[in-house]
């Protein structure tokens, strides 16, 4: 086999698992804070590109710098979904809290159905696409303008999102709201505060994920799906809670799915069940995952 | 082989089924019944909660549940049926006097299962539109449009019976598209099912059919094998795989002949759904025939989040020509990723399907641009046969955009269905199936590009053809056959670097 080829699919591979990874993150965030996992997850990675789009088809303004908008539009979801919906089952069953966002997922999804068609769209001449004619060759290897800005990005996101919680005082009140929701009280956090502000940056990050992803990816109403699967399965694999589990496991899905094949030869057809067959292997060794703190 | 033909028993269907379910429309009922179903077991997991490591485990195992939900219901699109239009004077029509007549209340209903939602959803909505439409143009008096059934309201065999289409979303599913189907024979009576696009709910749809003994006819599904499973009900006006791979060969060879393009091998590309194997099964036998040599063949899995790993398979092929069979979200990323990666053979030349969208041209831009796709119909043809014009102005003003391939087939399957029932005079399956035999529609009968309407022993239409449309300019311009093209192929592909 082609070392040229495998050092492709090795840069290929880590690009998107990086794309994969900011979308995890968010999932990952909300769940070690509050233990909910958010199936409206996909859903909001659809806005988020819907919110490119639009600035862009409309205002004529690129995903790129319509980035903050997306991202403060994001936030304010998510905090207006805690607000909502999610602080008003936190004491309920756990299905219902499961079903409140899987239902929300599925209205979210037939409403950007009904309002702007099952059309597929795309954002017409983004910048980053223009930026060096799109590609950038390293050696043999040819990289994607776009992708390599999501990664970039992305990298970014994770840097802040790692100095926010572990360094800022708001951070560390988030971390002792998720060890121990009672005690953090006692200790005159205001958990309700922190869930919202939880949900808020947790959906923050797929807007950027979105917002960067709308530079390459098509957009149309059931876009999350296809995201949503691959995020369950990073954050699963990372460790439901642990914000670096979801960036070594996102970096880990992508190589995975893009080298295996040229690797080992076989058909990209099975790349999907090469990927899950990979988490099945590592959950039964260690099922709370990479990093999970269970 | 399937099943073998089967006669119809008189009053075999429709019954039981009448009554037991009270509301069928509601979508993501199977996700109800599952959330009404589960509180007993969700009590004994709140239980087993603690310790804390169960929590996880109840996680997967509920992920595990969900999942496969999630990625199974889409949203959205549920089902309607459209308002009918007060019966007019009937017309005169020559019946058998023992002919069974229009049924009760005077409405004929046909089911017309498609994927409203889900990565389909664009095509199926655009032909749901052109079904709706070739429906008015039979309920409505429409003289002006010179088009079989247009004249006259009505089914005028049937005493003008106005016809109504009851729509079922199969979410591009084929266990969904069976049950839909199974609903619309037992709840709603239909006279006959017309369908699915995807070529995998059509097998499963059509054989619900098959075992009811109703009549099912299919316009826009290309597996060569629907109409080779001896089933007795179904019927297919659409060409299928086998006659359009027939077209691309052609179009190959007439570009080695006039270009000196020079093409010898192959990539195909399919994705791992009933339409893309039987694609490249037909591809793969008749390229043989050519003398073109296969280099290779990737297979990918629809809807895919990347497909890196599948273009760069294609770039170790190094073939002259690339034949992909996907759908709409996997054309765009296959050539978002081919150029991201400088993949880039001679040519390329589709099995229809996403490339023949025009979501897909306006997705990828100038990346679009030389790559051709057989195709059933083109614009072009408004400019051939004026009345594929004049019914594309009706289309457009309800649906905001042109009659493309499967709108357009869509709507010469559907009046070709219910010109048979017309004929039939009658209701009964087996009239219906006897009328859809003797179908024989002419040239000027069809909006297609096509010499009309007639099937074989198979009950595929024998006189369907393809033809091969290039991107120029941003839209889908006719090169092959000579008699429709209305420009000359562009060949080679220009380099990635040097489009807009």
């Amino acid at each position: 086999m082609d070392l040229d080829v495998l050092l492709q699919a090795t840069a290929s591979g880590l690009l998107i698992g990086m794309v994969y990874a900011l979308i995890s993150v968010g999932l990952t965030l909300i769940f070690g804070l509050m233990e909910i996992v958010n199936f409206a997850h996909g859903e909001f990675l659809m806005l988020a590109m819907y919110a490119a789009f639009w600035g862009s088809s409309l205002a004529s303004l690129d995903p790129m710098v319509s980035l903050p908008a997306t991202v403060g539009l994001l936030f304010l979801l998510g905090v207006l979904t805690y607000r909502g919906i999610i602080s008003r089952i936190l004491n309920a069953p756990m299905l219902a809290q499961i079903f409140a966002t899987f239902g929300l997922g599925l209205f979210l999804r037939g409403l950007a159905q009904f309002f702007w068609s099952p059309d597929f769209r795309s954002v017409q001449n983004p910048f980053l696409a223009g930026l060096f004619g799109g590609s950038v060759n390293v050696g043999t290897v040819s990289l994607g303008v776009p992708q390599v800005a999501a990664a970039l990005l992305a990298g970014v996101a994770f840097l802040g999102l790692y100095l926010f919680i572990d360094r800022s005082r708001t951070g560390l009140a988030l971390q002792a709201v998720a060890e121990d929701r009672a005690t953090a009280t006692l200790m005159g956090i205001n958990s309700d505060r922190m869930f919202a502000l939880g949900w808020g940056l947790g959906v923050a990050c797929v807007g950027v994920a979105g917002a960067v992803l709308a530079t390459f990816y098509y957009i149309y109403p059931a876009v999350g799906v296809v995201f949503a699967l691959i995020a369950y399965i990073t954050v699963a694999l990372g460790g439901f809670g642990s914000v670096p589990g979801a960036l070594v496991a996102g970096l880990l899905v992508g190589l995975v799915e893009v080298v295996s094949p040229t690797l080992f030869g076989f058909s990209p057809a099975y790349k999907y069940a090469v990927v899950f067959g990979f988490y099945l292997a590592v959950v039964l060794v260690r099922p709370q995952g990479l990093f999970g703190r269970f | 082989m399937g099943p073998g033909p089967r006669p119809h028993v008189p009053g075999e269907r429709g019954t039981a089924g009448t009554g037991e379910r009270v509301d069928a429309e509601i979508y993501g009922g199977e996700g109800i019944t599952v959330a009404v179903r589960r509180p007993t077991v969700a009590v004994r997991w709140e239980d087993t909660m603690r310790p804390r490591h169960a929590l996880g485990w109840n996680v997967l195992a509920i992920l595990g549940l969900l999942v496969p939900m999630l990625a199974a219901i889409a949203g959205g699109a549920g089902v309607s049926a459209q308002d009918a239009t007060p019966i007019a004077t009937p017309a005169p029509v020559v019946c058998p006097p023992d002919a069974a007549g229009a049924p009760e209340g005077g409405v004929v209903r046909v089911g017309g299962i498609l994927p409203l939602s889900g990565t389909a959803a664009t095509v199926g909505n655009d032909e749901r539109a052109a079904l709706q439409l070739a429906v008015d143009l039979v309920n409505q008096d429409r003289g002006e449009v010179p088009l079989p059934l247009a004249a006259g309201a009505g089914l005028t065999g049937l005493g003008g019976a106005q016809v109504e289409l009851i729509f079922a979303d199969s979410q591009g599913q084929a266990e969904v598209g069976q049950s839909e189907a199974t609903r619309l024979i037992e709840d709603q009576q239909v006279a006959a099912l017309f369908g699915a696009y995807n070529s995998a709910v059509t097998r499963t749809a059509s054989a619900a059919a098959e075992r009811a003994g109703i009549p099912f006819l299919n316009a826009e599904s290309s597996s060569p094998d629907l109409t080779e499973q001896g089933y007795y009900w179904f019927f297919r006006t659409s060409p299928h795989d086998g006659t359009f791979s027939e077209g691309i060969y052609d179009y190959i060879e007439s570009l080695n002949a006039n270009q000196n393009a020079g093409i010898k091998t192959v990539s195909l590309l399919y994705e791992d759904t009933d339409f893309g194997v039987n694609s490249a099964e037909a591809l793969t036998a008749q390229a043989q025939e050519r003398g073109l040599t296969i280099a290779g063949e990737v297979r990918h899995a629809t809807g895919a989040s990347s497909l890196t790993a599948e273009v760069q398979a294609l770039q170790q092929q190094g073939a002259d020509v690339m034949i992909p069979s996907s759908y709409t979200t996997d054309a765009i990323l296959t050539i978002q990723t081919a150029r991201q990666l400088g993949y880039l053979p001679k040519t390329i030349v589709a099995q229809d399907a996403g490339y023949a969208d025009p979501a897909f041209i306006q997705a990828v831009g100038g990346g679009a641009e030389g790559i051709a796709t057989r195709s059933a119909f083109s614009p072009d043809i408004f400019e051939v046969k004026p009345v594929a014009g004049q019914v594309n102005e009706l289309y457009r003003a309800v649906a905001g955009k042109d009659l493309y391939d499967v709108p357009a087939r869509g709507f010469t399957g559907m009046l070709t269905l219910l010109d048979a029932i017309n004929r039939a005079c009658s209701t009964d399956p087996e009239a219906i199936h006897q009328a859809l035999v003797e179908t024989n529609l002419g040239e000027a009968d069809t909006i297609m590009p096509w010499t009309g309407v007639t099937f074989d022993e198979n009950q595929q239409n024998e006189l369907g053809r393809g033809i091969i449309v290039q991107v120029q300019g941003g839209q889908y311009r006719t090169v092959f056959p000579q008699e429709f093209a209305v420009a000359e192929p562009i060949f080679p592909l220009a380099p990635w670097d040097q489009r807009p």
